[in-house]
C-alpha cells in the first residue's frame, strides 16, 4: 500500500481495530497543520495579512471537500463534527421548514439523529422511524408508506457505524423530493472509503466529520444545496455563510482538508486490501462455533467493518481480554453501553439481547495488515474459548430463540 | 465514555479465583439472566456440622465487573459460616474491590443475592429455615425494588425515594411502579425500566408489570 511507510506510530505498538470509532491521524495530516497552532495563528475574519493567510487555508480546505463529494464550495459549511452537522440538518430543516410537522428517520441512525428526533416529538413533531431488515436496509417501500404532504425531512444515515450496512440512498432521496421533503443523510463512516456524490445520490444534507478518516478530531462538515439551507442554531458573527458562527478551528480544518484529499487519492489502491483483509478476519472468525456475523455480508459492507455475535459469552469481557492483548475493538453489549441498554442498531436488525450482549465490532483501516488479522483471529479463538469455559449460560436452558443459522445468511 | 475499574476488578477479571463447579455440590443457585447480559451461578461445599463454607466456585455470563465480584465473592465466602454470609451486604464486597463505577453497582447486588440465594436452598433442604411462600403483594414488590439500583449513583431506587407509588393487584397479578426520573437519569430509563419488571416478574402470578416514569428537572436522590 502506498503508505506503509507513513505509518502512525502508536498503530505499531499495538493493534487497533476500532476504526469505526476513531482513526489514528495520518501523518501528513499532522505535518499540515502544525503551522496553524505556530506561526499562522490568524483569525480568518480578520483583514489583515494573518487573517487572509487563515482564511485561504479554509478555502483550500473547502475546496477539497467540496470537490471530493461533487459540491460546490459555498455549500459546505465547517462544524465541530457530525454530531453537530446531524443537529444543525435534523434541527435547521425543521425550522427552515415550519409548516411541516413530520420528519422520519430509520432506525439504525446513530445517536446524534435519534436523539434529536427525540427531542422534536417532544416539541410535538410527529416522527416515523423505519424499520431495517435482518440485515440493516431499510426498505423504499416502507418509506413510500410514512411520507406525506407534511413531511419536511428524510433522515437516513448511508453507511452505518455498527454494522457497515449501505443504504439505497439514490432511491430513498427520490421518494423524498416525489413529496417535497428534504433528503439529510450521515456519511461519516463511508467518507473516503466509497464512491459519493451529492448530485448523483441526489441529497440535499449531508453530514459527515474528519476523525473517521485519519482527520483530526473536532471538526466537521455539513453539505447543504443552496435551496435547502437549514436555520442555523446559535446566533453571532456571520461566519461559515451565517449558518454557523464562531470563529473557525483553522488547524483542524486545515487537517480535514489533507485528511479528505489523501483519502480520495488512495482509495482506490487502499480498498480492495482493507476489503480483503476484512473478508479475511470474516473467514478466520466463521470458525469458531456458535458465531454469528451481524449485518450483510463483506462484500456488500462497508470496507473495514465486521460485526459478529459470540454467543453465550459477553462483549465487555471479551473487549477487555482483547484490550489485555493490545488489540482495539468495540462492542454492542448493553454493558459496555453508557446507558446500560444494548445497542439499538443490532436490536434493529432482530437481535435479541441475548445475542446482541456477545457482539464484537472489529473496523479496519488501511494502517492494518494481514499478520494482525491473524493475530486477532487467533486472540479471539482464545478468549472465546476462555470466557465459553466459565460461563453460566446453559444453551439449552438459556437459549430456545437463539443460533440456528449459520455465520453468513443470505440476503 | 470509559468505564474506570480499580486494579482490584482487573486483577480478579484477568484472574479469577475459584472457576468452575463443584461436582457434588451440597448448595447451588443462579441469579440474573441472560437477556440482562448478567448471571452468575455459585456452587457450594457446606459442613453441616459447622455450617461452614468449606468451598465456593463459580460460573458467569457477564461482564468484566461481574466476572469480578464473582470472583471476590467466592474469596468472601469461603470459610465462613452461613450465618455470617448472611449478614453480608453488596457494599462489604464493593469495599472488597476497592470500589465498582456507580453503573456497574447492580453486579455487586447480584453476586450477594446469587451467594445468599444458595445458602438459603442449603437452609430450606436442612430444615433450618422454613419455606415462606413469596406471596405478590405490596410488601414482596417492596423488597424486590430494594434491589433495584439508579445506574447513575449506585443507590438504591427505594432508599433515594425514587418510588413514588406502588399499586399491586393480585388477582389480576398486576402491578404498576411510579417512578421519579429527574433529567440527569433520562439516559437509564430503559435500563430502570427493565430492571424494574424484570425483578417483580420473579414474584409469584405477576401477569403485568406496568413502570411511569414522572419526569422532574431538578435532581433528586
Amino acid at each position: 500500500m502506498a503508505d506503509r511507510n507513513v505509518r502512525p506510530p502508536r498503530v505499531k505498538l499495538m493493534i487497533y481495530f476500532d476504526n469505526n470509532d476513531t482513526t489514528p491521524l495520518h501523518p501528513d495530516v499532522l505535518e499540515v497543520m502544525l503551522p496553524y497552532f505556530k506561526d499562522k495563528f490568524g483569525n480568518p475574519s480578520s483583514l489583515h495579512n494573518l487573517g487572509l493567510e487563515a482564511e485561504s487555508a479554509i478555502d483550500d480546505a473547502r475546496q477539497i471537500i467540496a470537490g471530493a463529494i461533487g459540491a460546490k464550495p459555498a455549500e459546505l459549511i465547517f462544524t465541530a463534527g457530525a454530531t453537530e452537522s446531524n443537529n444543525l440538518a435534523v434541527f435547521g430543516a425543521a425550522r427552515a421548514n415550519p409548516k411541516r410537522r413530520h420528519l422520519i428517520i430509520s432506525a439504525v441512525e446513530h445517536a446524534s439523529v435519534l436523539n434529536v428526533a427525540k427531542r422534536l416529538e417532544g416539541e410535538g413533531y410527529r416522527v416515523t422511524r423505519l424499520p431495517v431488515d435482518g440485515q440493516g436496509y431499510v426498505s423504499p417501500d416502507s418509506l413510500r408508506e410514512a411520507i406525506d404532504d407534511d413531511t419536511f425531512l428524510i433522515s437516513v444515515v448511508h453507511a452505518n457505524h455498527e454494522i457497515g450496512v449501505i443504504q439505497d440512498i439514490r432511491t430513498l432521496a427520490e421518494i423524498a423530493h416525489e413529496k417535497g421533503a428534504w433528503f439529510h443523510t450521515d456519511v461519516a463512516q463511508a467518507l473516503g472509503k466509497i464512491p459519493f456524490d451529492v448530485d448523483v445520490l441526489g441529497v440535499d444534507l449531508v453530514s459527515f466529520n474528519g476523525h473517521k478518516l485519519h482527520g483530526p478530531k473536532g471538526v466537521g462538515g455539513l453539505y447543504a444545496g443552496r435551496k435547502t439551507r437549514p436555520r442555523r442554531l446559535m446566533e453571532g458573527a456571520p461566519q461559515e455563510f451565517d449558518l454557523r458562527p464562531g470563529t473557525e478551528n483553522v488547524p483542524a480544518i486545515v487537517g480535514f482538508g489533507k485528511a479528505v484529499e489523501i483519502a480520495v487519492r488512495d482509495r482506490e489502491e487502499i480498498t480492495p486490501g482493507v476489503r480483503s483483509l476484512t473478508e479475511r478476519l470474516a473467514e478466520g472468525l466463521s470458525g469458531i462455533e456458535h458465531t454469528l456475523l451481524n449485518g450483510p455480508h463483506p462484500d456488500e459492507r462497508l470496507p473495514g467493518n465486521l460485526n459478529v455475535t459470540f454467543l453465550y459469552i459477553e462483549g465487555e469481557a471479551i473487549l477487555m481480554h482483547l484490550s489485555n492483548r493490545g488489540i482495539c475493538v468495540s462492542s454492542g453489549s448493553a454493558c459496555s453501553s453508557k446507558s446500560l441498554t444494548p445497542s439499538t442498531v443490532l436490536t434493529a436488525i432482530g437481535l435479541i439481547h441475548e445475542e446482541a450482549h456477545g457482539a464484537i465490532r472489529y473496523s479496519l483501516s488501511r494502517f492494518n495488515t494481514a499478520g494482525e488479522v491473524d493475530e486477532v483471529i487467533k486472540a479471539t479463538c482464545q478468549v472465546v474459548e476462555l470466557l465459553r469455559s466459565m460461563t453460566a449460560f446453559v444453551p439449552e436452558l438459556h437459549s430456545e430463540r437463539m443460533g440456528g443459522r449459520s455465520f453468513y445468511r443470505k440476503r | 465514555m470509559a468505564i474506570k475499574y480499580s486494579q482490584k476488578v482487573i486483577k480478579h477479571f484477568t484472574d479469577p479465583q475459584n472457576v468452575g463447579e463443584i461436582a457434588e455440590a451440597d448448595a447451588i443457585a443462579t441469579q440474573g439472566s441472560p437477556a440482562c447480559g448478567d448471571m452468575i451461578t455459585f456452587t457450594l461445599k457446606i459442613n453441616p456440622e459447622t455450617r461452614v463454607i468449606e468451598d465456593v466456585k463459580f460460573r458467569s455470563f457477564g461482564c468484566a465487573s461481574n466476572i469480578a465480584t464473582a470472583s471476590m465473592t467466592t474469596l468472601l465466602a469461603k470459610g465462613k459460616t452461613i450465618d455470617e454470609v448472611n449478614q453480608l451486604k453488596h457494599r462489604d464486597l464493593t469495599q472488597a474491590l476497592d470500589g465498582l463505577p456507580a453503573v456497574k453497582m447492580h453486579c455487586s447486588v447480584l453476586a450477594i443475592d446469587a451467594l445468599k440465594s444458595a445458602v438459603h436452598n442449603w437452609e430450606l433442604e436442612h430444615g433450618l429455615v422454613e419455606e415462606k411462600p413469596m406471596t405478590l403483594d405490596r410488601e414482596s414488590v417492596e423488597k424486590v425494588l430494594t434491589d433495584c439500583l439508579n445506574p447513575r449513583n449506585g443507590i438504591s431506587l427505594i432508599e433515594a425515594r425514587l418510588i413514588k407509588k406502588i399499586e399491586v393487584i393480585p388477582e389480576d397479578g398486576r402491578v404498576f411502579i411510579e417512578v421519579i426520573l429527574c433529567e440527569l437519569d433520562e439516559l437509564y430509563a430503559e435500563a430502570i425500566e427493565e430492571e424494574i419488571s424484570e425483578k417483580i416478574q420473579t414474584l409469584p402470578g405477576v401477569r403485568n408489570v406496568l413502570v411511569q416514569f414522572v419526569r422532574c428537572i431538578h435532581s433528586v436522590g
